[in-house]
């Protein structure tokens, strides 16, 4: 498979990566468990990879999440940057089947965007983050699942809810070619 | 309002390091602390650390704000560690010394306060390194940097454009934001959660779109400039390499060469005192 890095996959990463570093003081606290919470940036990213594929899925996953990380929380947690990537990679893979630009993401397409959307956090956040923690950071592993199980939770609750939002209507708006519809 | 980090034009050593410099010097040593939990080369590191930042010449104004938040989130993850595994420290050390019951099963032990102790400091090795990277290096080099480092230059220069375009979207963010507060929309927890999310939806769509917009016209004024069109690019703001370039890689590269031996030589990552 060719992967397409053409001029608007660079600009889609660079300000896409821009949006996501900007949202990430935007967050929406989960009541029942305390300091776990949604982050809407993730549905930026499900959004930027669903449009523009698995490249810049895993480019905005890399630098927004490093950087949003450095600017706003001083601190970089490396085994939780990559895992962003695969989330990125997952879906953006599956951009055919979703049709965003074609104005084809209907009901169909929502329900196969979080059938990929499950899978890849689960991949990311239950399976890799916590494997690279213990064997990077060499932190106790019952904590670092539990953590990796929380996120997993809120990013495909976002994704599922706002993630889904964004391309529906964005998909109206891209996919009309003109006003115009056919009479009977 | 969370302030960021950014970049501040001084007149130091420092400043003067050319970007590929610092970004090879900032990555081989995030590895290196990562990688290492030898409690004597982390002290090292920490006192390298804040040498580096006194050269530096960062004012604590510009770090104040985020360097409260780190050490918030890294109290609350040295608390998560010992209410998940109170005992994490006696397996890693293979010994145990009990020194206060709490409740339940829970139990202070020297090794879990040592393991812990190291879990901070590595913080306090990687802490100053990412100020100082992000307070002292130009966004347009680093992006020439990264390029001379290896990475391709549209992925650099995409890099460059978020850099860029961050300062802007915070502006649309912000206005957005307070349009939608003043027709209504409350932003604060009262509502539940399904409710805020189509709250937040209702700031985030129009940014997202605004930006598919943005994505558009940037690429167009890209493409007509012939942007990509060769395998190569020249960077404005590249920096030549100086003599104290090469000293510092130079350093860098030996300084976590000899770490990884010492770290790794007893066949362990771990320093321990207790045997």
């Amino acid at each position: 498979m060719k992967i397409k890095f053409g001029i608007k996959e660079v600009v889609a990463t660079g300000i896409g990566t821009a949006l996501f570093v900007v949202l990430t003081e935007v967050q929406i606290p989960l009541v029942i468990v305390p300091n776990t919470a949604l982050q809407p940036r993730m549905a930026i990213l499900s959004f930027l990879a669903a449009v523009f594929g698995p490249m810049v899925g895993a480019l905005v996953g890399l630098l927004g999440h490093a950087l949003g990380d450095a600017l706003f929380y001083g601190s970089v947690w490396w085994s939780w940057v990559l895992p962003e990537a695969i989330v990125g990679i997952a879906i953006g893979l599956f951009r055919k089947r979703f049709g965003v630009k074609e104005g084809a993401f209907g009901k169909n397409a929502i329900i196969w965007f979080n059938i990929v959307q499950i899978i890849a956090n689960a991949i990311a956040w239950v399976g890799a983050a916590p494997a690279l923690d213990v064997a990077v950071y060499a932190e106790p592993s019952n904590k670092v699942f539990a953590q990796g199980a929380l996120a997993c939770l809120g990013n495909v609750i976002i994704i599922g809810v706002l993630g889904s939002i964004l391309l529906a209507a964005y998909s109206k708006i891209a996919g009309k070619s003109s006003s115009l519809t056919k009479e009977d | 309002m969370s302030k960021l980090i950014s970049y501040e034009k001084k007149n130091t050593r420092i400043h003067e390091l050319s970007g590929f410099t610092k970004l090879v010097f900032f990555i081989l040593w995030c590895l290196t602390s990562a990688l290492t939990y030898d409690t004597r080369i982390l002290h090292i590191m920490v006192i390298i650390g804040a040498c580096i930042y006194r050269l530096s010449g960062t004012s604590w104004k510009q770090v104040s704000t985020v360097f409260k938040a780190v050490m918030f989130f890294m109290l609350i993850n040295l608390l998560c560690i010992f209410f998940f595994a109170p005992y994490q420290g006696c397996d890693i050390y293979k010994s145990r010394t009990d020194l206060a019951d709490l409740f339940g099963n829970y139990s202070i032990t020297a090794e879990q306060l040592f393991y812990e102790y190291n879990v901070m400091i590595k913080y306090f090795t990687v802490i100053p390194t990412i100020f100082i990277f992000l307070v002292t290096t130009d966004p347009s080099e680093l992006a020439a940097s990264m390029n001379g480092v290896g990475i391709p230059y549209t992925v650099s220069y995409a890099f460059s454009l978020a850099l860029r375009y961050i300062p802007d979207l915070q502006g649309d963010f912000r206005k957005i934001r307070n349009a939608q507060e003043a027709r209504g929309i409350e932003m604060s927890s009262k509502a539940g959660l399904m409710e805020r999310i189509k709250r937040n939806a209702s700031i985030i769509s129009p940014l997202l779109f605004s930006s598919m917009d943005r994505i558009e016209v940037v690429s167009n004024a890209m493409e007509l400039r012939g942007f990509g069109k060769k395998k190569k690019r020249s960077w404005y703001s590249k920096k030549k390499l100086a003599p104290a370039d090469y000293a510092v890689i130079a350093f860098i590269i030996v300084f976590s060469a000899a770490v990884l031996i010492i770290t790794y030589m007893d066949g362990s990552r771990f320093y321990n005192p207790f045997i």
